[in-house]
């Protein structure tokens, strides 16, 4: 059987899809739980393909609830476990990752977003920002690295089960449907021969020895009896997740803190919006744009700063203003005018955005 | 530097426009292009359109869909009302001669409008298989994107191992690629 | 040349020709489905609910009110709606993964609380609309995306016997049926005897019907027949399975 599935460094052309199986294999995930959704499925059918060639597992299960807590049950036995899900299978999604944020289980889980509320379309939106980022009955205790190339879901696919399993905290990919379906360049490696060490797994339960006589049991809990043993365990959590938040949070930023107007946007769209913003730039015009990597925990710092050195934010998203509310929030008090630009389930193109910049900047 | 060439072919299912689209989008890698490809897909698909977004370019491509293309190639007529949200003052609309009953349809305003007879060529002149490699030709000479080599060559690398057993099919792939190119050339 | 039958009375002319793939077994249980709504005559009342799968086509299939729901899920809305209005005949419409991995819940609680409703299941061994992965029916052996080696049903298990679960689970009143696309007369029959079951008021009324997905099963015609008709009736019998007792007054 062969050891690794990427030896090198290569260029490849290929479905954001493909991309995400070929990651996870490089990442050690060790087993898929998933159940079928457009436009997630082809990530099931790579992996199908490739898994048992190197001795990895698949279960498909009767929904994604199952999907969910399948995975939870392999990052109990100490398995790199992940799913993948979108729309109405996200929403179902939400009660597991729930279970993980409470007890701090390291799943992985890739979005590709598609277009809601309901079954909508299969196609592609921004619109499941505000489930993935805080969704479920919790305080959203989650990692969400929200991708735009197809270089970037692979180094942050692997980038998720390292910092799952090092934080322990559940992550998410948050692709889209644009993204799983299209095909562009990107350079596939090994990480351990790149110098991104392999974070390990553990298990919760099934250590060695007899519990009680040679470890103390592996008991994990969510249930509480009265309001202060809850509060001091969400206390907790909001302690350690505010700890990391520093060190996990990522933007990307051109000028952010030296223009008057800052274009605000996350994943595929920043593609769009680095085009105009360049492209204006070029003509003289005093515009930046700021863009978080990760949606949760947010950069916070670096946004608030752009927002009180920016006279205008333009805030662009496929979504009704999913990403807003989290930067309005971040930014909540800063000086800047928050302008928005939303189009939900519609791709936003690059011609567009210069368009809004222009009225903008007069 | 240049923007990315955008170009959108359409047809309807067997008619192959997917794979032309990718065929090209990965000639273009090949040379060291950014390319990015796209098909359309969703409940809609069903015996419905099938539509090709495709971007090449030298620097990284923005939306992975665009509003107007520099290039739209209808192979239907259902095809050409699909498409015609595309066509800006800028692009070119090429459309198949035997398509009947839409040239009132296209957009005046278009940069520029051909019909070419690819149909025709496919079936009278080489083998209806090769409809959508003449489709490719023409995409090719149209919009320089890539050489004609180039595709010759991307083309050889996806049905190779059939030239291998039948090298006579080989020859009616590149006259396809020739052929089509022909069709469209001094005409954008 | 083969003779063109007329459509149902109850089917909607203005969304024909309907959009499921060319041989698809959809089509087939649809009509039959018309044919039973004409010759009961309740048109007027009938609520029509289908699920997310390839069943979603038909949203506007009928001149009948139609809801389209979540996907797994129309058991639950038909059930909600019939308890809240009990002059309506409610029909959930969906497909294997639809009724027995992500509704399967849902149809056996209905089923054991013997709702009076009827479900009309389409098993065509597949997820047809995302595109031809493993279902709960996928036979032994079957190539599909996601079991791209062949169904192992040492790992995966053995195709779901739906009619045989449902009617375990169901009480007197209960009517249960598993027809086919390739016995259309029949299929009517049972449709309209699950129907009927529901007019009476009797209880839960099912039919799972084998049918036909050349479009994922990658087959031409003759191909597509033989696996419904050959290859699933190896697991699926075709029959009655569950009949409720004559009613006393019936012979009166
Ligand atoms: C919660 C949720 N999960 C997944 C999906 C995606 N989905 C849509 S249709 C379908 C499968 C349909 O298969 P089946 O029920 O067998 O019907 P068919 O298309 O074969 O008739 C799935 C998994 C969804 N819409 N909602
Ligand atoms: S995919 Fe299969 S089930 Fe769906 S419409 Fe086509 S043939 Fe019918
Ligand atoms: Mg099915």
């Amino acid at each position: 059987m062969p050891e690794k599935p990427i030896k090198g460094e290569k260029r490849y052309f290929m479905t954001g899809n493909e991309v995400v199986a070929y990651a996870a294999l490089a990442a050690g995930a060790d087993i898929m739980y998933g159940y079928p959704i457009t436009p997630q499925n082809e990530i099931m059918h790579y992996w199908t393909r490739l898994a048992p060639r190197y001795g990895k597992d698949f279960l498909q299960t009767e929904d994604e609830l199952s999907a969910g807590f399948t995975t939870v049950g392999g990052v109990l036995a100490g398995k790199k476990s992940f799913t993948a899900t979108a729309g109405p299978g996200n929403t179902l999604m939400q009660e597991p990752v729930s279970m993980a944020e409470a007890m701090r289980l390291p799943i992985v889980v890739v979005i590709q977003q598609r277009g809601g509320p309901s079954t909508a379309t299969v196609i592609y939106s921004q619109q499941e920002v505000t489930m993935t980022t805080i969704g479920g009955n919790g305080e959203g205790f989650r990692i969400v690295y929200s991708t735009a190339t197809h270089q970037e879901l692979f180094d942050y696919t692997i980038k998720a089960f390292n910092a799952a399993w090092k934080y322990r905290f559940p992550t998410f990919v948050l692709g889209d449907g644009y993204q799983a379906k299209m095909r562009e360049s990107l350079t596939m490696y090994d990480p351990e021969e790149k110098g991104i060490p392999i974070v390990p797994s553990e298990p919760y339960v099934g250590k060695p020895g007899v519990p009680g006589v040679d470890r103390p049991p592996g008991q994990y809990r969510n249930t509480y009896n009265v309001e202060e043993e809850l509060y001091e365990v969400v206390e907790n959590l909001a302690r350690d997740f505010n700890a990391i938040a520093p060190e996990v949070a990522e933007y990307e930023s051109l000028e952010a803190g030296r223009s008057d107007l800052v274009v605000v946007s996350h994943g595929v769209i920043s593609r769009a919006v680095k085009e105009a913003v360049s492209e204006l730039r070029e003509a003289g015009a005093s515009v930046g744009y700021f863009r978080p990597v990760t949606l949760r925990p947010l950069a916070e710092k670096e946004l608030r700063d752009a927002a009180n050195k920016a006279k205008a934010m333009l805030l662009v998203e496929s979504a009704n203003g999913q990403m807003a509310r989290l930067i309005k929030d971040a930014a909540y008090g800063c000086k800047a005018e928050m302008i928005p630009l939303y189009k939900p389930g519609m791709g936003i193109t690059a011609e567009e955005v210069a368009a809004k910049i222009r009225s903008i900047l007069g | 530097m240049a923007k990315a060439v955008k170009i959108i072919l359409a047809g309807e299912g067997g008619q192959g426009v997917q794979s032309v689209a990718e065929i090209i989008a990965e000639a273009a890698n090949e040379e060291g292009r950014e390319a990015l490809y796209i098909p359309n897909f969703g409940v809609e698909q069903r015996g419905g359109v099938s539509v090709a977004y495709l971007q090449i370019g030298d620097r990284p491509i923005g939306s992975p869909k665009f509003l107007k293309a520099d290039i739209v190639i209808a192979l239907s007529d259902r095809a050409v009302y699909r498409t015609l949200k595309y066509v800006g003052p800028e692009t070119v609309f090429v459309y198949d001669a035997g398509i009947k009953g839409v040239e009132d349809v296209i957009p005046k305003s278009a940069r520029k409008v051909l019909a070419i007879p690819a149909l025709q060529v496919a079936n009278e002149e080489l083998n209806p298989r090769v409809f959508n490699v003449i489709i490719m030709g023409a995409v090719v000479r149209a919009t320089e994107v890539v050489s004609q080599d180039r595709a010759k060559d991307a083309i050889e690398k996806k049905l190779g191992y059939k030239f291998e057993k039948n090298p006579e099919l080989r020859d009616l792939n590149f006259k396809a690629i020739d052929r089509g190119a022909e069709l469209v050339t001094g005409l954008v | 040349m083969s003779l063109q039958l007329a459509m149902p009375k109850s089917w909607r002319v203005d969304t024909k020709p309907h959009k499921f793939c060319p041989g698809c077994g959809h089509g087939l249980v649809l009509k039959a489905l018309g044919q039973a709504i004409d010759e009961l005559g309740i048109q007027d009342r009938t609520v029509y609910g289908c699920d997310i799968g390839c069943s979603l086509l038909s949203w506007d299939f009928f001149n009948f009110d139609s809801i389209q729901t979540h996907h797994g899920r129309t058991t639950p809305v038909i059930t909600g709606l019939k308890r809240a209005n009990p002059n309506l005949i409610g029909i959930a419409y969906m497909g294997d993964g639809g009724g027995y991995a992500i509704g399967s819940q849902h149809l056996v609680n209905a089923a054991s609380r013997n709702e009076k409703i009827t479900v009309i299941l389409v098993n065509n061994t597949q997820y047809g609309m995302t595109g031809g992965q493993m279902a709960p029916t996928t036979m032994p052996g079957q190539k599909t995306e996601t079991s791209p080696y062949g169904r192992d049903p040492e790992k995966t298990g053995y195709p779901t016997q739906g009619p045989e679960m449902v009617a375990a689970v169901t009480r007197e009143g209960a009517y249960v049926a598993r027809g086919t696309v390739s016995n259309p007369r029949q299929l009517r029959g049972f449709i309209k005897k699950a129907l009927e079951n529901q007019i009476q008021g009797r209880g839960f009324s099912f039919v799972e019907v084998l049918s036909t997905c050349p479009t994922n099963w990658r087959t031409n015609a003759e191909e597509t027949w033989k696996f419904v008709e050959k290859e699933m009736t190896r697991y699926f019998k075709v029959g009655e399975i569950k009949v409720p007792e004559p009613r006393h007054e019936e012979g009166k």
